[in-house]
């Protein structure tokens, strides 16, 4: 059931520019739908992520912010993956700090096909988000118990 | 205010976003923004009209920045950086906002969220126009040279077409002939030329030309460099001269400015047991244009005369499971070998068959086969349909099955008995006549089988290709851009991308040639100016960019005694890797800047009136 009736999640997705982007293009061309609560944001690689953009986005009014990565697809670093996931990391330790939820930040590879993949992780991070409520801006409540974030 | 001028325009794409987002509704919600001097909407922001109309507000209200709301960028960005410059604005001055693919189309079912979303997503437009900052490309130079992947018809050609226009080409061919499927081929459709003379006039002028060196039994398993300038390492598999059951692999590396990928098809694999597959006289279509090649007069199998042809057709095609889409080619393929049977069995017992009634009619005896067409759909598109036309004209039959009741085939029953001889029979229902159950006796059933994509993992990881869900290989735009892939310098053309006939093949090799030679002959290509660049100030060098960079773009320097890092702009790839891993922020991306990012955020939030249907 959804923390607050009637409420929709805002989500920020970074996406990138070549691998990402199209597949979420693709959710369009292959008449998928998600909320239009969902925003994108194309980069040219998820590992150009700064943590503290997560946080400003949390501050500013998203409720959760999805990182469209290219996982092994990468055609700039072959380990974008690790890269990308310690942005992640510490982009939760920056939420937490703040006192807000780590798991308003979610990450997953998504292919230049994953139009599929794509709608359903936006479904599942929405109903998640329902769930937790509204992140509250800049103006958030105490810090949640920490749920592991591997965070430095 | 920022003291910008901005023109934002919002384009309608003819229904693809106006049936689902009131652009009027998301121009009057930003045209009062800060900075924007004029917005409005157009029928299509792409159309050389609405650009000229575009152009002129550029001039006349001196426009430094431009939002257009339209498609995906994957589309238009260069349309419209080319608009600008014709403008005389700098081509990164224009930002591309997606509500098409991102808004319009996901969200059918909600105009008012959608609306509100393009809103939204302009307004980040615009917040980022705000900062941008006049670019110029980077120019790299290009080497002259191309590597064409595939000694198929259209890669055959895409090589004598690049190395007749002054490109020398690096031919690599996996197997240990060229030709492909068509160098296989006698009598193709439309005009009955001989695909295997075709080719080999076609290799001979290959061979022959000075500027094309051919790789036989040759991979592409490397390529490194950057665009413009290639390394590619070519694995050649020889016979070892000492002992010839041997064979060793030799790597050879070439320079070439751009590759063209013609890798070809496999014919579908039909399964042993589908639609009787394994019983003889079941064919697939590729197994029974070599046995029609291969006859000389009327068609035998197995040393006897062939009496009854059925064709099932768009097996393995349009299938809810596995491959959806249509192959497109098979309907006319099999129609035209029909015909090449047809043609031979007349030409020595037909006199028989021609008396009964000025046609031929197809008898059983001395004259060509019955022949019984089982379809779907027939797609004979474009000229192709007289073939079919001819077909019927010269006796025969097409029946229609229902899609979810496909024909069976069976081995007959006791052959021979009864004196009929039929090896098999099949059973099938015609919509066209009510849906009756027919059975049909067949010395032969053809499976007209349709293109699957070819297995090339170890090319694809290689050159990074783009593969699409149906395993075909994907370009940047069917319509647009359709030799073109996302990895610059990378092209793709004939069967890899899609199924195609020879003719469409060598089309779109011939336009994989335009596009290589467009970007080769020039000498030089621009690259986007979207790269790292260093606040010196801010910098107190300590070394993790260049520890976070693979292609070593950052140095140290001194700028005024101090040590700073300083990007390379040829050798940045511009990925952003070392903007988070400063520990004093003073790394930028051009075109992603710390601060466009976060006024694209906030802008993306900002309270917005609209003005609710």
């Amino acid at each position: 059931m959804a923390g607050t009736e009637g409420f929709s999640p805002k989500i920020l997705v970074f996406s990138t520019n070549n691998i990402s982007d199209p597949g979420i293009d693709l959710a369009a061309s292959s008449h998928m739908h998600y909320s239009p609560d969902v925003v994108v944001i194309s980069l040219p690689c998820t590992s150009g992520i700064k943590p503290g953009w997560v946080l400003y986005a949390v501050q500013q009014g998203f409720d959760g912010v999805f990182i469209a990565a290219d996982g092994e697809e990468c055609a700039y670093l072959p380990d974008c993956s690790r890269r990308t996931a310690k942005i992640m990391a510490d982009a939760q330790a920056l939420l937490q700090g703040q006192g807000h939820d780590p798991k308003r930040v979610k990450m997953a590879a998504i292919c230049s096909v994953c139009a599929e993949p794509f709608t359903n992780y936006m479904h599942e991070f929405s109903r998640m988000l329902a769930d937790m409520g509204p992140a509250g801006g800049s103006s958030a409540g105490p810090s949640p118990a920490p749920s592991g974030t591997g965070a430095a | 205010m920022s003291g910008r001028r901005i023109g934002v325009y919002v384009c309608q794409c003819g229904g693809n976003i106006s049936d689902h987002v009131s652009v009027e509704d998301v121009v009057a919600a930003v045209q009062e923004e800060p900075d924007v001097v004029v917005a409005r909407t157009a029928m299509f922001t792409c159309s050389d009209a609405t650009q000229q109309e575009i152009i002129k507000d550029i001039e006349e209200q001196k426009l430094d920045g431009i939002v257009v709301a339209s498609c995906s960028p994957k589309l238009h960005t260069f349309t419209f950086r080319e608009m600008s410059k014709r403008a005389g604005l700098n081509p990164y001055e224009y930002t591309q906002v997606n509500i098409r693919e991102q808004c319009s189309w996901t969200h059918t079912d909600d105009k008012a969220g959608a609306t509100e979303k393009a809103a939204r997503l302009v307004r980040a437009g615009i917040a980022r126009t705000r900062l941008t900052e006049p670019l110029e490309p980077i120019v790299v130079q290009t080497v002259p040279r191309v590597v064409v992947i595939g000694g198929g018809i259209a890669g055959l050609r895409a090589a004598l077409g690049s190395a007749e226009i002054g490109l020398p080409v690096f031919l690599v061919e996996k197997g240990a002939r060229l030709g492909g499927w068509v160098g296989e081929f006698d009598g193709m459709y439309p005009h009955g030329k001989n695909g295997r003379q075709l080719m080999n006039a076609l290799v001979a002028r290959v061979r022959r030309h000075p500027g094309i060196k051919v790789f036989l039994n040759a991979e592409v398993v490397e390529k490194s460099g950057s665009f413009g300038n290639y390394e590619v390492a070519i694995r050649v598999k020889r016979d070892s001269a000492e002992t010839q059951a041997e064979t060793v692999a030799e790597t050879v590396r070439v320079q070439a400015g751009s590759v063209i990928v013609a890798t070809g098809f496999d014919a579908y694999p039909v399964s042993d047991g589908e639609f009787g597959y394994g019983l003889e006289g079941v064919l697939t279509l590729p197994e029974f244009k070599r046995l029609v090649d291969a006859a000389a007069g009327p068609l035998e199998f197995d040393g006897r005369p062939v009496r009854s042809i059925v064709y099932i057709y768009c097996v393995g095609s349009r299938q809810p499971e596995g491959n959806q889409y249509c192959s497109r080619y098979c309907c006319t393929a099999a129609v035209h070998a029909s015909l090449l049977v047809t043609a031979r069995g007349a030409q020595s017992g037909g006199e028989e068959g021609r008396a009964a009634g000025g046609a031929v009619r197809p008898r059983a005896a001395g004259g060509p086969p019955r022949q019984y067409h089982l379809y779907r759909d027939i797609r004979s598109y474009g000229k192709y349909e007289l073939l079919y036309n001819e077909s019927r004209e010269k006796g025969a039959l097409y029946l229609r099955f229902p899609d979810d009741d496909p024909p069976v085939v069976e081995r007959a029953a006791a052959a021979g008995a009864g004196g009929s001889g039929y090896r098999l029979t099949v059973t099938t229902r015609d919509l066209l006549t009510g849906g009756e159950e027919l059975t049909i006796p067949a010395d032969l059933v053809v499976l007209v089988t349709g293109m699957v994509p070819r297995e090339n993992d170890e090319l694809v990881k290689v050159l990074k290709l783009p593969v699409g869900n149906d395993g075909f290989f994907n370009e940047i735009h069917p319509k647009l851009r359709p030799v073109e892939t996302v990895v610059d310098g990378v092209f793709i053309c004939g069967a890899c991308q899609s199924p195609k006939n020879s003719a469409e093949a060598v089309t779109s090799g011939l336009a994989a040639v335009t596009q290589s030679a467009a970007m080769l002959k020039r000498g030089f290509a621009e690259l986007d100016p979207l790269i790292a660049v260093v606040d010196a100030e801010k910098c107190e060098w300590c070394g993790a960019c260049l520890a976070a960079c693979p292609y070593e773009a950052p140095r140290q320097v001194e700028v005024d005694g101090k040590a700073v890092a300083f990007i390379d702009k040829a050798t940045c790839k511009g990925c952003g890797g070392c903007v988070p891993v400063c520990p004093t922020d003073a790394i930028d991306l051009q075109g992603y800047t710390d601060a466009q990012i976060r006024a694209m955020i906030a802008g993306l939030l900002q309270e917005l009136t609209l003005c609710r249907a």
